[in-house]
């Protein structure tokens, strides 16, 4: 056991932070250093300049086109990108229906879609959550009918995040109503652009439009477009699910933010002084970065664990409930430090990265906002509450 | 001892209740936070109408003779409703402010058109550097003939694009952050001078930033005493801060009477979600916090004119640290609980977290009133 990196990871780290300096385009650096909202290029373009390297799909093993990582490699990976503003990786196909395809597909749908998901020249958008069907998931409607080789999928998904951007859609359809719930359950593959999908924006609390209903409407759906067998899409969701649960931890996301909380605590002023001099504050963020120092090493732990191939256990709905409540955390503290200036609300500069002067100091609109917004993350990826009962269940044995 | 309303305070309520229901169900009041305006003079026509902008001041100055349980009262509602209008600033802070320090000339000229609806105003402290220290304010007001001329900054100026006049706290003498030096000047809301960026807030408010360049006001533009405004000032945030907790605990009824009905009626795993007991606690708890956040705002709007400063000061502090506490937790639990439907701009529990949020920030959040009523407290 050995907490230092070795030469060649320090090599490494050096290689990833030349990389990035050298690819990510100075726009988009700033636009995240800034807190300004990316449009799909900002995304697609760096997400390339990855793929080219080898590195977009950083957590894929060799055989399947990935670098193969190490844990040490992917946490340093991870870091470096987050200190250097890049901006944070699509999951739906890097993370998410990848490693399914990889797993649970055949070696035509691997050919047809891995590459462009290594390259990054397709999107891709998650179809899980129903209006009826949140957090109890295995209850979806969205049902598919064969009919001759193709599917007939027709129903409505929600909290689709950057739907209205994605050229392909995963989905978790209904393919036997009889049996139960779990058990009738398929995970297809659809294209957005087919006859009978309807994108419909939903405006969240801060005013931004990131997430979506889709709707279908007798959409048509090659049966080659099934991932694993009919009626086991179960398997793969659950599994998608773990990887999105390690991914939501956000710890490199969560340093940098409480970085950029101390910065704001040292600039912003109280009786004269910067607020970072006042004690009860700066134990505030203390706290918090205890909190984040314990998760990154709950995580560590756990990649550790992973680094002989396996699959995230139950134990990653810790890092997720941990990781979301801290995240949560940070733009509650961020808000606090701006004080009253985080009233203002200034859309065009939020949303249409617009030239109006800010209100205050440059952080200041962006705070309340950003408070609003990741009160999702306690919600999103299975509620903290569901989480709760699955380590209760499936860790504790309760 | 008697907690319980008089009969015309229990008129006043239903009167209050009355209008939210018919003038503030949550689709008008997105239209109403969507004109440029923000707010409805027909409103503001009808409170002046039912003697609400007066009923807090004595009948000498034109008022109904009420008092902060009349305002905690209307301030509730005005909470259940998110009701948009500038009550606040016109007559809570302005009108106090008049009623406690003005001249008689000032009452006649301001006050009575405030209380018969033909006045706004706005109340302008803070600036950049200011956080919640009433006394940080270097705007500069220096003599200029018989009068003055006030030239600087302040920020988040509520009610300022609608306000007749503003009240501005201004340094006329001191160092910086000095509680002695500072003066209130009643500026016409128009002066030549006056630079105005106006701007919605997270929970549909209006409020500017006001840039004083030079701004020419005469001797009689002083409210109260030159130099001496600290404790004028102080006491009426005080009793701001207090009719803002009656309108937070306005906000927290509401916001727990809609999650109560979401998880009765949600259903997950075939059942309504508030049958699981996680959820049974977290909404018990919710009510608890508003419980405890109704009797701070009583106890402190039944203080809030005690004759002792001190006794003044602890309890509109220790009212606003526990409904910094309670919104925070039932805006929080709410937005839980609703899933993912409680992040959207769709429900009213955003607009209600976002205003329990905001109400925190404003006159000072929980931690700094923590301080103040520790301080307050542990020299006694």
């Amino acid at each position: 056991m050995d907490l230092a990196f070795t030469p060649e990871e320090r090599q490494f780290a050096d290689d990833v932070r030349a990389f990035v300096r050298a690819n990510l385009s100075a726009d988009t650096r700033d636009k995240v250093k800034n807190g300004k909202h990316l449009i799909r290029d900002d995304y697609m373009r760096w997400q390339q300049a990855l793929g080219k390297k080898g590195w977009l799909v950083y957590t894929w093993p060799k055989k399947h086109g990935g670098p193969g990582f190490t844990p040490a490699e992917r946490y340093i990976f991870e870091n470096v990108c987050a200190e250097e503003y890049a901006p944070g990786i699509i999951p739906f196909g890097t993370k998410m229906v990848g490693p399914v395809i990889y797993t649970f597909g055949s070696d035509e749908q691997k050919q047809k879609f891995l590459p462009a998901i290594r390259e990054s020249t397709v999107w891709w958008c998650q179809g899980y959550s129903e209006p009826g069907s949140g957090s109890d998931l295995a209850s979806l409607r969205t049902k598919a009918e064969k009919q001759g080789d193709h599917y007939i999928v027709n129903g409505s998904k929600t909290w689709n995040t950057m739907g209205h951007w994605a050229d392909w859609i995963f989905c978790l359809v209904r393919t036997d109503p009889k049996v139960k719930p779990q058990e009738g359950i398929s995970f297809l593959l659809i294209d957005m652009k087919t006859p009978g999908i309807t994108v419909k924006p939903i405006i969240m609390a801060d005013g931004g439009h990131e997430v979506n209903e889709v709707f279908f409407d007798n959409v048509e759906v090659p049966i080659a477009n099934l991932v694993g067998k009919e009626n086991e899409g179960w398997t793969c969701a659950k599994f998608l699910l773990a990887n999105e649960r390690l991914g939501i931890a956000a710890v490199p996301q969560s340093k940098r933010g409480v970085a950029a909380l101390k910065d704001i605590a040292r600039a912003e002023r109280e009786d004269g002084k910067p607020l970072i001099e006042n004690q009860s504050f700066a134990e505030k963020i203390a706290d918090l970065e205890i909190q984040v120092t314990a998760l990154e090493f709950t995580e560590l732990r756990v990649l550790s664990s992973m680094a002989h191939g396996g699959q995230p256990g139950p134990e990653v709905s810790g890092l997720k409930v941990r990781g979301s409540e801290i995240q949560q955390r940070i733009t509650e503290l961020t808000m606090e430090a701006v004080g009253e200036y985080a009233a203002p609300y200034l859309p065009g500069l939020l949303w249409q990265g617009s030239n109006e002067e800010p209100v205050g100091p440059s952080y200041a609109h962006l705070a309340a906002p950003r408070y609003f917004n990741a009160r999702k993350t306690t919600i999103y990826g299975g509620s903290n509450e569901i989480q709760k009962g699955i380590i209760s269940k499936m860790v504790l044995g309760l | 001892m008697d907690l319980s309303l008089s009969d015309e305070q229990k008129q006043l309520q239903e009167a209050a209740e009355r209008f939210v229901r018919d003038k503030y169900p949550f689709d008008a009041r997105r239209k109403i936070a969507a004109t440029e305006r923000g707010w409805l003079p027909e409103n503001w026509a009808q409170f002046a109408e039912l003697g609400w902008l007066g009923m807090a001041f004595s009948e000498e100055d034109g008022g109904y003779g009420g008092g902060p349980i009349e305002t905690m009262i209307v301030m509730e509602q005005f909470g259940k409703g998110l009701v948009l209008e500038p009550f606040l600033p016109t007559v809570v802070l302005g009108g106090g402010m008049i009623a406690s320090a003005g001249s008689a000339a000032q009452k006649e000229a301001l006050l009575g058109p405030m209380i018969e609806g033909k006045k706004q105003f706005a109340f302008a402290w803070l600036e950049r550097q200011s956080r919640y220290n009433l006394a940080d304010v270097s705007l500069k007001a220096t003599k200029e003939g018989s009068g003055w001329s006030l030239s600087g900054h302040k920020g988040v100026v509520y009610n300022a694009p609608a306000a007749d006049d503003i009240i501005v706290l201004a340094r006329t003498s001191g160092a910086a952050r000095e509680q002695k030096g500072l003066t209130l000047f009643v500026v016409d809301g128009k002066a030549k001078g006056i630079t105005r960026r106006d701007y919605p807030t997270q929970d549909s408010l209006r409020a500017s930033e006001l840039t004083f360049d030079k701004v020419s006001v005469g001797a009689d533009a002083v409210l109260g005493q030159v130099d001496g405004a600290f404790p004028l000032v102080e006491g009426a945030v005080d009793r701001a801060i207090v009719a803002l907790c009656a309108e937070a605990t306005g906000c927290m009824d509401a916001i727990n009477a809609a999650t109560l009905e979401y998880i009765k009626t949600r259903k997950q795993f075939g059942v309504a979600i508030g049958k699981f007991q996680v959820l049974q606690h977290r909404m018990v708890d919710c009510f608890t916090n508003a419980q405890e956040a109704r009797s701070m705002t009583l106890m402190a709007s039944l203080k809030i004119d005690d004759k002792d400063p001190v006794v003044r000061a602890k309890a509109a502090s220790g009212a606003k640290v526990q409904i910094g506490k309670s919104g925070k937790f039932c805006g929080q639990s709410a937005v839980q609980m609703h899933g993912g439907m409680g992040v959207t701009d769709e429900l009213s529990v955003s607009h209600y977290f976002k205003r329990l949020t905001m109400i925190d920030l404003m006159f000072g959040n929980q931690q700094h009133h923590l301080t103040r009523y520790s301080n307050l407290a542990m020299a006694a």
